[in-house]
């Protein structure tokens, strides 16, 4: 049972608040504010309480979302719910914000009503939401930009009209209904790597947790079939045939899926409601089929002068042609280190002291595979004495590798049954993201 | 709906239309209707509501709306609170769990809570409920899998049999959460499983590699997956981890690194040497939060371990320059206090801290710095005297704080009693190895925690079994002595029970264990560890005694100053036991298992040692040393007859006089084959002995000592 429902910036500003049961002081929301910026490390903030209310929180967006409740309820109904919640703000708002949150409290207030009834949560599929919701979004963004980036020039089939931009699964599920013709669907093959490399450059830990997500934005769509790889396989005790197998320890499904052509022909079948769901979630541990994507091989000494020499030739093994974005690699340095000087294989690259997290963060925008960068860091460190060198390490890497999956698992085609009348879009992206990719030293 | 202004004045006219809305056509309105009798109720809590719509609510329970259904749930539960809720007798429990499917999860949660208050009639019937919702069990939702795991929980809490199944059903759903991309959905399953592992510690041994920290994961989940990390904690993964925990050591965030080490010190209460080797190195830092959280550290592990305070005592010097905080500090002094004989800065150390003791603020540095002092002066008269004097004079003439004041006159008047009595106070508290029995907490029954499964609880307390950290030194514990006098309870009444009950060819080892207890109460035998075995001694002296032993087993060999016995113990479910708890209830009385085989491996060997003292017997040889291991080769015992012999022999090398006792008792191996249920036939475990110098009432005694606590282990498994 929820009592109530708010949202905070992180700033503590009001922006939703919807009591359900009443009886609640006015001031419950800035007890909240005051107790979660009041907390300790060590304290764990995700439930709180205060006399016999208790607040469940999460954040999203930079967001406070916080349900309170009492102490027998569920965390785990509770956190989903709250996710769930953050998850359709985002699909009838575009995106989740602080801004997105204040200029749409209206729709948003409409669908807390929808949703909860008397603390007590009715629905949250958008397949029933949809009938009720008749708020529109309002968006910052004009849709006239995102239109003309499909459209080539004078017309012509252009590369750039065949990769849907990263902001098109970024606009709100309703305005689907007034672009007529806009009816597309994506699909998305999202996978979080973590990984531990040990200090002798051996694989200590990997997994990776993966899902698809299908986004939707067609108002009607009778059935979808989604065919993965033929030799995908589940759990350890299938036989490995020719080529490359595709294989996850585990593998559970949304309930709308129907697997009856899944043992045969691996084949997914379902109806997609309006808005984001995820369709499959799997997981694979400690045997990933293809070479990690990034190994580093760090040196590490002091010189005569005092300073710490940190010389990082970092190599991406991945396939030619793919690449690593955003990549940047975070290196804890000893305590007290006062200045870098940097010397960076090429200009694309950069990296900074930040003396509060006491690390070096190393930053690459574009990481082509089957490369290699080095930078030699030099630290100026007054108390460096030998044990401080434990100090340095281990390596944090963060990325994203598009169009890419660390199990292999791929999408053969995706059909729409029946066909669709007007112009529909089919996407499907892949994308592997870190969870935590750590190399010790 | 006007409900939900909450104006009671307005009630009247609103009974008529929530009365139509039930039977409305459109399964939303009647929704809003079942709650709005909810919310009427809870209005005007003190009017009756109709028992004609109490019965509509109830037969609604039969909406093909599934969201209906469990409006009518949610409804009745509130409207009854008073009665204890809505009925669940048989047909709701049973329509309820058919039409399961149909709901989303919200439903199916709320409806798998609710159920919890049903008692299955008969057994049948329960069995018939769990294998319907075995499939909730390893739902991929989180809410419906914790629900569904709390009703199978409630539903067989008298069947353990049935919880532990469950809880190794749900371990995959779990872990799966455990990485899920929500943090919050994380922290709460990290929470639950912490709750798990009390009453399975080895359920989720083969995945600790899912309980690595990310690293930008936020501290509070890091510290709880550290602490199910120890748990987790074998001879297999010991290096992974500790490898592991030690790269948190140095982390940015100083409570990580303070978590971190702390738990590297709690797995040293089973793997001291690696891990002060860690803690060791950490102290080269230099870095005072890294510094304070050793040396507290430290102090708790040496409690707890007293073998490991050379090491520390040898770590600590030059700590005192890098420590600032007041935890740590107290942790140094209480170290210094203890140990001071064998650090031998410890005067020096002090004398800085009590020239400084008009600056320092700390009350509690104060005290403690007080207690070293007499503690030191206790051992090193002669360097401490004169800074005692100077300290108890400050103390007493200007100290402001009446604490430190009282403190002060009862060490000072306390010293004017002489020195014997000093001695007495302050060193009366040594440690206790009746500690170790914290260490390897005994898995507690799932009932002891399945109350607050799936709630917010084990969310909001703090860290389930940390020590409050805010403490001066371990002797400040309070610690329950409780289970040490239920386990010396338990200890010498079970082993005769079970005794007992075995088969009449067992009474003759009944009697002479009941002799052996009449002779261990007559003669008390004390064991201690000390001097230490080092493994490769053991190993040495091992092979050679198996060897003798072999050679002249047949020969009947006397007059040899040692002694060898077999005996098999039917404690079956010591196998179970983890490595930990087993060791802690040996050094709970005072035996040191050297190595063991992993849990459940078979062939399952421990290898220990102690050494035997008799305090009154003065013309015996007092002290003997005894070696022993523990076999389950997991077949049944194929061995029978009885030979029980001594032989004559000349030991060689060292002149010594062995003697070889072999004693097989054929009533143990009898009542292995007796028992003819068939599933405890293979649980005897072999126990041989191998003592030196012989003194055979001390190793009979010995026995009884280590068969009552491998039954004590094995019933408390039970």
């Amino acid at each position: 049972m929820i009592s109530q429902v708010f949202i905070l910036s992180s700033k503590g500003d009001h922006l939703i608040y919807k009591d359900f049961r009443g009886g609640a002081g006015n001031d419950i929301v800035s007890i909240f504010y005051e107790k979660v910026t009041a907390l300790t490390g060590d304290q764990p903030p995700v439930v709180m309480n205060y006399k016999d209310i208790y607040f469940v929180h999460i954040r999203q967006g930079g967001l406070y979302w916080v349900a309170t409740t009492t102490a027998g309820s569920s965390p785990f109904t509770i956190t989903e719910f709250l996710n769930r919640l953050a998850a359709l703000v985002k699909d009838y708002c575009g995106s989740l914000s602080e801004k997105s949150v204040q200029m749409n409290f209206a729709l948003i207030y409409e669908l807390l009503d929808e949703i909860v009834d008397y603390g007590y949560i009715q629905t949250t599929s958008s397949d029933v939401l949809k009938n009720f919701i008749q708020t529109e979004a309002v968006t910052s963004r004009p849709f006239s930009l995102f239109d003309l980036s499909n459209v080539g020039l004078f017309g012509a089939e252009t590369q750039q009209s065949k990769v849907a931009p990263s902001s098109a699964a970024t606009r709100p599920i309703q305005s689907s209904r007034e672009q007529g013709g806009k009816s597309e669907i994506f699909v998305d093959v999202i996978e979080r790597m973590t990984v531990v490399i040990g200090s002798n450059g051996l694989l200590m830990k990997a997994d990776v947790e993966g899902e698809i997500r299908v986004k939707c934005y067609m108002p009607s769509c009778s059935e979808m079939r989604i065919g993965l790889n033929e030799e995908f396989s589940i759990g350890k005790s299938q036989l490995r045939g020719y080529g490359a197998a595709v294989r996850v320890d585990e593998c559970s499904f949304h309930q709308a899926v129907r697997l009856d052509e899944f043992d045969s022909h691996r084949i997914l079948r379902l109806c997609p409601s309006q808005g984001e769901q995820t369709v499959m979630q799997y997981q694979l541990s400690d045997d990933l089929p293809s070479a990690l994507p990034f190994r580093l091989f760090p040196t590490i000494e002091r010189d005569n002068g005092g300073r710490l020499l940190m010389y990082m030739k970092l190599r991406c093994d991945l396939p030619p042609k793919s690449a690593a974005i955003n990549v940047c690699a975070t290196i804890p340095v000893p305590k007290g280190s006062v200045s870098l000087s940097q010397e960076l294989s090429s200009p694309d690259q950069s990296a900074e002291l930040k003396p509060q997290s006491r690390a070096v963060v190393w930053q690459i925008a574009r990481f082509a595979g089957g490369t290699q960068l080095s930078a030699l860091f030099k630290l100026e460190v007054p108390s460096l004495s030998s044990a401080s060198m434990l100090e340095v390490g281990p390596v944090g890497l963060s990325f994203e590798l598009p169009k890419i999956t660390a199990t292999g698992l791929q999408i053969r085609f995706l059909r729409l049954s029946p066909i669709q009348p007007g112009p529909s879009q089919r996407w499907v992206r892949y994308v592997t993201h870190s969870d935590s990719y750590t190399i010790r030293i | 709906m006007c409900l939900c202004a909450r104006l009671p004045s307005l009630v009247e006219y609103v009974e008529q239309p929530l009365t139509a809305g039930l039977r409305d056509r459109a399964a939303c309105v009647r929704r809003v209707a079942v709650l709005g009798w909810a919310k009427l109720h809870n209005l005007q809590p003190s009017s009756e509501i109709d028992a004609a719509v109490v019965n509509e609510l109830y037969s609604l329970l039969r909406d093909p709306d599934p969201v209906v259904m469990v409006n009518c749930l949610r409804a009745l539960e509130e409207i009854l609170k008073e009665e204890g809720g809505i009925a669940i007798n048989k047909p709701i429990t049973h329509h309820l769990l058919n039409r399961l499917k149909e709901c989303d999860i919200w439903g199916q949660s709320e409806v798998l809570r609710v159920l919890q208050r049903y008692r299955p009639q008969s057994e049948d019937e329960l069995f018939d409920i769990l294998s319907l919702l075995d499939s909730f069990l390893v739902s991929p939702h989180p809410p419906v899998m914790a629900a569904t795991l709390s009703l199978f929980l409630s539903v067989s809490s008298n069947l353990p049999a049935i919880s532990l199944a469950a809880l190794e059903r749900v371990s995959g759903p779990l872990l799966a959460a455990c990485g899920s991309g929500s943090r919050e959905m994380r922290f709460a399953a990290v929470c639950h499983i912490q709750l798990l592992l009390r009453s399975v510690p080895g359920l989720l041994g083969p995945h600790y590699k899912r309980f690595f920290c990310g690293y930008a994961e936020p501290a509070y989940i890091k510290e709880r997956k550290m602490q199910v990390l120890v748990e987790l904690v074998n001879d297999e993964n010991v290096a992974m981890i500790l490898d592991e925990l030690k790269g948190y050591c140095t982390d940015v965030n100083t409570d990580t690194a303070q978590a971190a080490i702390s738990a590297i010190g709690r797995i040293g209460r089973s793997y001291s040497d690696r891990c002060l080797q860690i803690l060791t190195g950490l102290l080269g830092l230099k870095q005072d939060h890294i510094t304070s959280a050793v040396v507290q550290t430290m102090r708790d592990l040496v409690w707890v371990c007293p073998q490991c305070s050379d090491t520390v005592c040898l770590a600590l010097d030059g700590c005192e320059e890098t420590l600032q905080d007041i935890q740590g500090r107290q942790a140094l002094l209480w170290l210094l206090g203890v140990y001071g004989e064998r650090i031998s800065t410890a005067p020096y150390t002090l004398e800085v801290l009590i020239d400084g003791v008009r600056s320092e603020a700390s009350l509690g540095i104060k005290m403690e710095l007080l207690t070293a002092t007499m503690r030191l002066f206790l051992c090193r008269p002669a360097e401490t005297q004169d800074m005692l004097g100077r300290l108890l004079h400050y103390c007493i003439e200007e100290e402001t704080d009446m604490c430190v004041r009282d403190q002060a006159l009862l060490y000072y008047r306390l010293l004017h009693c002489g020195i014997e009595k000093t001695r007495e106070v302050l060193q009366g508290r040594r440690s206790d190895p009746s500690l170790g029995v914290l260490i390897g907490r005994p898995a507690k029954p799932v009932s002891q925690w399945a109350r607050c499964f799936n709630t917010l609880e084990p969310l909001s307390q703090g860290a389930v079994e940390a020590e409050s950290d805010s403490r001066g030194s371990p002797e400040h514990v309070t610690y329950n002595p409780k289970p040490n006098a239920d386990l010396s309870d338990t200890l010498s009444c079970s082993h005769i029970e079970e005794v007992h009950s075995g088969s009449d060819s067992a009474m003759r080892c009944s009697d002479s264990s009941t002799n052996v207890l009449a002779s261990s109460i007559a003669a008390p035998l004390s064991l201690s560890l000390s001097p230490a075995v080092s493994p490769e001694d053991f190993e040495h002296l091992w092979l050679q005694r198996q060897a003798l032993h072999t050679e002249r087993g047949a020969e009947k060999i006397e007059e040899v100053d040692c002694a060898w016995i077999e005996e098999c113990v039917r404690c079956p479910a010591v196998l179970q036991c983890s490595p930990q708890s087993l060791q802690a209830a040996m050094q709970l009385v005072n035996i040191q298992t050297l190595a063991f085989t992993p849990q459940h491996m078979l062939p399952w060997r421990v290898y220990l040692y102690t050494h035997t003292q008799r305090s009154h017997s003065m013309d015996a040889p007092n002290t003997t040393l005894i070696l022993g291991e523990l076999l389950c080769t997991g077949e049944a015992n194929q061995k029978s007859g009885v030979k029980k012999g001594t032989a004559d022999s000349e030991a060689g090398a060292e002149g010594k006089e062995d003697q070889l006792v072999r004693k097989e008792m054929d009533a143990t191996a009898d009542r292995l084959r007796v028992s003819e249920d068939g599933q405890e036939e293979e649980e005897g475990i072999k126990v041989i002995l191998n003592q030196q110098p012989k003194d055979d009432d001390a190793l009979r005694q010995f026995l009884t000592i280590l068969i009552t606590v491998l039954n004590t282990l094995s019933s408390e498994k039970d």
